[in-house]
Parts: C-alpha cells; sequence; structure tokens
C-alpha cells in the first residue's frame, strides 16, 4: 500500500482528498454518509465576520455538467461558528479548516484572528474569489494589490497553515498565485467558480436572482486543470486542485498537473459518498502502477 | 440518510405526464422508518443534459410488499429519463429526506388535504397515516381535467374525495379554492401541496378561518440533504433550507401572505 499523506505547508493531510467550502456544510451534513476519518480534511462553509442571510432564491440553476449557484455565503457568522459549531466538528476524525471571506480587509482579518485562537483549527482558506457577494469577496481575488493585501494582513494574524483560494475570473492566475506566495501564503487552492448566467428563453427573465452567478461542476474541469498547471510552473508552494472533481480519474489528473491534494466539491450532491470512493481509486492507482507515494504524481505531466 | 439501489417493481402511465413508479431495496432489506411530507434524491444517470439529482416526493410505502411508490410527472429531460426506465432496472436514490406533515395527537380531529397535479403526490401517503390514526380525512384535489387528478382510488380508501377541473369533467368547475366545502365544513387542519399560486391561495382561506395550515413547497434544490443552501425559503426564522427544515411549513412562517 503506497502512502497517501501530503504536506501542505506545516499541515499533514492523511491522504490528498479533501471537500470543497459551500459543498460539504460542516462536514455534519454528511455523518450519514462519510466517516470523515477517512478524508484528508474538510474545508467547511465560508465563514464572515457578521452573519449573512445571503441571496435571495432562486439561487442555483442547474447547467450543462454543472451548475450555477448565487448562494452569497449565507452563514451564521465566526462569533456563532466559534460559539456553537466548533465545538462540535473540532471532535471529527479529520482536519477541520474554515473558509474565511469577507467584503473589508479589516473583515477578513477579523474573522482569521478569532479563528486563530482555536486548538483544533490547524488552517484556514481565505476566499478571495467569491463571486456572490457584492462588495469585497472575487474583487480582492481579480487584481495583484489586492490579493497581495488582504493576504498580508491576514498572515500577521494568522500563524498557522493560510491557504488562500484563487478566483479563476483573471487574465493572469499564475501572477495572482505569486503575489499571494511573495505574502506569505502557505498553499494556493483553485478554482473557486467561474461567473457565469442562465437565461430563461420562454419568461425572458434571468434563472438567478442575482442574474449571475458561480459556475461548477464537471464543465469547469478543463479549465481548472490548464490553470492549476499554469500555476504550478510559477510558484513553489503546494497547491490544492479543484474543479469538477467527480472520480479519482480526475483526482489523478490535478495531481499529475501540480496539486498536492484535492478538493471534491460539486459530485458531493449527487453523490455524497464521492471523496471516500476517490480515496480508494487513488490508493489503488498507486499501487497499479507501483508508486510508493501519492505525492510521487505531483506534476508529473511535463511539456 | 441513505444512498440506496432499488430495483424498479412496475412503472405505470398514469396519464399522458405521470407514471406512477414502484421500487424496492435492490439489497432485499427492509425500508427504514418514513414520514409523510418526506423525498427522496432520484439519480439521473442516463440523461447527458442532466447533472443533479431530481427531488421525489415520497407518494406512499406499502410494508407489505416493501414497495416505495414514487409519482413522477415528465417535466424536463431528467424526470423523463426517470420515467423511461422499465421493471428489473436500477434507480439510485438518496432518502429519506426533509420534514414531514404534523400528524397531531387528538382523536376527533377533521382534516382537509388539498392538491393540485402531481402536488397532490405526498397527501395520499399523508392521508393514510391520519386515517389510520383514526382521523376523518378530507381529499380535496383539483386539476384541468378529470385524467389530472391520479389515483382516485387510492384517495378513496383513505377518506372522502372531492375534486374540482378548470373544464368541470369531473367534480366541480372551478379550481380547488372555489370548491364549495369551503362553505359548508369546518376543519382542524388543513394541508396542501401543489402550485405555489395555488399553495397561497390555499393557505389564505386558511388564516381567514383561523385554522392551522402547512403546506409542503417545491423549491429548486441541488443536494437535498442541507449542505448546498440553493433551495432556501424567506421565513419569520431567515432564510430555511426547504430540504432539511422543509419541505413542510406551516403557511404562518412563510412571508406568502404579508
Amino acid at each position: 500500500m503506497a502512502r497517501l499523506d501530503v504536506q501542505i505547508g506545516g499541515l499533514t493531510l492523511r491522504n490528498p482528498v479533501t471537500t470543497a467550502s459551500g459543498t460539504f456544510g460542516y462536514g455534519t451534513e454528511y455523518l450519514d454518509f462519510v466517516d470523515l476519518g477517512r478524508l484528508g480534511g474538510v474545508f467547511v462553509k465560508g465563514t464572515t465576520l457578521e452573519p449573512r442571510q445571503g441571496n435571495d432564491y432562486p439561487r442555483m440553476a442547474e447547467t450543462a455538467s454543472g451548475m450555477l449557484n448565487a448562494v452569497g455565503l449565507q452563514n451564521p457568522g465566526v462569533d456563532y461558528f466559534v460559539e456553537h459549531l466548533y465545538p462540535v466538528i473540532k471532535e471529527y476524525d479529520t482536519h477541520m479548516m474554515v473558509n474565511v471571506s469577507g467584503s473589508t480587509i479589516e473583515g477578513y482579518v477579523a474573522c482569521a484572528e478569532r479563528l486563530a485562537d482555536l486548538d483544533k483549527m490547524p488552517a484556514i482558506e481565505l476566499n478571495i474569489s467569491c463571486p456572490n457577494v457584492k462588495e469585497g469577496g472575487m474583487a480582492f481575488g481579480t487584481s495583484v494589490k489586492s490579493a497581495a493585501e488582504v493576504t498580508r494582513a491576514v498572515r500577521k494574524v494568522f500563524p498557522k497553515t493560510m491557504i488562500v483560494k484563487l478566483s479563476p475570473n483573471v487574465t493572469n492566475i499564475a501572477e495572482i498565485a505569486k503575489a499571494v506566495e511573495g505574502e506569505g501564503a502557505d498553499a494556493v487552492s483553485l478554482v473557486n467558480t467561474f461567473l457565469g448566467m442562465a437565461v430563461d428563453a420562454e419568461r425572458r427573465q434571468p434563472l438567478l436572482s442575482t442574474v449571475t452567478g458561480g459556475l461548477s461542476g464537471p464543465c469547469i474541469k478543463p479549465i481548472a486543470l490548464r490553470m492549476v498547471w499554469e500555476v504550478f510552473h510559477a510558484v513553489n508552494i503546494p497547491i490544492i486542485g479543484i474543479g469538477g472533481i467527480c472520480n479519482w480519474q480526475d483526482a489523478i489528473e490535478f495531481i499529475l498537473v501540480g496539486a498536492t491534494a484535492v478538493q471534491v466539491g460539486t459530485y458531493n450532491f449527487i453523490d455524497p459518498t464521492a471523496t471516500v470512493k476517490i480515496v480508494e481509486g487513488i490508493n489503488d492507482y498507486l499501487d497499479r502502477h507501483g508508486f510508493k507515494s501519492v505525492s510521487d504524481l505531483v506534476g508529473l505531466i511535463r511539456k | 440518510m441513505q444512498v440506496t439501489d432499488f430495483i424498479i417493481r412496475s412503472n405505470e402511465a398514469l396519464n399522458d405526464r405521470n407514471r406512477l413508479i414502484k421500487v424496492t431495496p435492490a439489497d432485499h432489506r427492509h425500508l427504514p422508518p418514513m414520514q409523510p411530507g418526506q423525498f427522496v434524491q432520484v439519480l439521473v444517470d442516463r440523461s447527458p443534459g442532466t447533472f443533479l439529482r431530481r427531488p421525489i416526493s415520497i407518494n406512499f410505502v406499502d410494508r407489505e410488499k416493501n414497495e416505495l411508490w414514487l409519482l413522477v410527472q415528465e417535466v424536463g429531460d431528467g424526470t423523463r429519463e426517470i420515467c423511461s426506465r422499465q421493471p428489473g432496472e436500477v434507480v439510485n436514490l438518496i432518502y429519506p429526506l426533509g420534514n414531514s406533515f404534523t400528524l397531531p395527537e387528538g382523536k376527533s380531529d377533521h382534516f382537509l388535504l388539498v392538491g393540485g397535479g402531481v402536488g397532490t403526490a405526498p397527501l395520499l401517503f399523508l392521508g393514510k397515516e391520519l386515517h389510520a390514526r383514526g382521523f376523518q380525512v378530507d381529499f380535496l384535489l383539483g386539476g384541468r381535467s378529470a385524467t389530472d387528478i391520479l389515483q382516485r382510488a387510492d384517495f378513496e380508501q383513505y377518506g372522502t374525495l372531492y375534486c374540482t377541473t378548470e373544464d368541470g369533467s369531473l367534480g366541480e368547475k372551478g379550481f380547488v379554492i372555489h370548491h364549495s366545502l369551503w362553505q359548508e365544513k369546518r376543519y382542524d387542519f388543513i394541508y396542501t401541496c401543489g402550485s405555489r399560486p395555488m399553495m397561497v391561495a390555499v393557505a389564505r382561506l386558511a388564516r381567514e378561518r383561523g385554522v392551522p395550515c402547512e403546506a409542503s413547497l417545491e423549491n429548486l434544490m441541488a443536494c437535498g440533504f442541507g449542505a448546498c443552501l440553493c433551495c432556501v425559503e424567506k421565513t419569520t426564522r431567515g432564510n430555511l433550507n426547504t430540504c432539511t427544515e422543509g419541505p413542510v411549513f406551516n403557511t404562518d412562517m412563510l412571508s406568502w401572505l404579508d
């Protein structure tokens, strides 16, 4: 049996399979389906300093091989998380990590500071790429300057592993990745959702209350792979690959182009047991091809 | 909640758009406890244009035959694919999902169950459970035409059936909210499932009469088990998931009549 453990900054994951924020709740929603002890880690729902009700319904539109969402970071706020959710999820047998979102740098910093105090919070994922909030969110992740600023500010208050989640809605994702690496990010995760739109031809109306939303699912996988590949050749920090992963083949593909770990997102909705199947599939693949460790696969694809 | 393969036992056309599909667990295990109002998420894996599962309410649970009944209306590619499945084929379900209609404790209560179109589906299971508890049940079902009023013989086993049709081909002509029983009878509890305009109108009648009312919502959803936060409904307690806090809500909690 090959080694599955991987290193993300100072953090060791027991295997490279984690879950994408916003698709796995707080892990609790999946306890009937998944032994969380089989996962490398869980990235819980995007959390902000203040509670958020999110956007109006309808917030979702199905697309060919994917879906658009416009949830808009609905969450009970970091204080509620610390008081009511953390005491429950800290008992889960995997790394539970929070996706930190915000609309101002001060908001990101205050939220990260609250989480830094928690013993069993080994890492945060800094979400500078949510396309569904009016202010902040993706705006931070679409310019080198603002991505660097927010990363620098949060780095000062969060000494543990800091992963920065990148937006694909940019002309050069490698530049943004280099900028956050330069400000002390321990890793980058990519990609968040693509800004998209869906229209009801009969009613001549948009299908989402917000008109535009974030596209996810297998339809984005080829673009996500290309972006992981580009970032892999631009930075020296580990990459967590995200984008339409449904099975172990998808996960292996992301690892081969440069991801050290992966996040499974939208497909959890279709098969809530997908993550565990992917762990098993990666293990079988390594044995079948005679690899000693999953780390040996990272970035094996060459030009 | 569990993810389970089922075998299709039968697939019967009830009219040109609706099919009754009876399924049983492929591993022959007994069906778990289920409540009226709950639903399943059906995997649609043979339609290239369909990505998400389709939420379908539990129409009936036949404990003797260990069968779950799903009443499926062909709306688009996803439901068409489900309806095309033949006896003996496998269908994968996540179930049971959601909360349930309130089953009161009293004995003398008189219940009205109002449904429209395929929204009548969960009312059969609900009617059976109310009837089994000794309650008096009236069903009021509406459709465009007689062929839209599904499973009439099944409903009649558990209560008195009243109908309205828009063309007058069965029962009283018009919509469910215009039926004469609203003038003639008094109820202790009203349950409704169907199109949103119909449920809003029923909720209004219930409020005018001071009768508690529960409605089963059919908001668009992705996961069905509380993870995606896509199916939210505005309530007096803020945005709530239709899949986990619902699909059944007391209509006083909703913003419909404000």
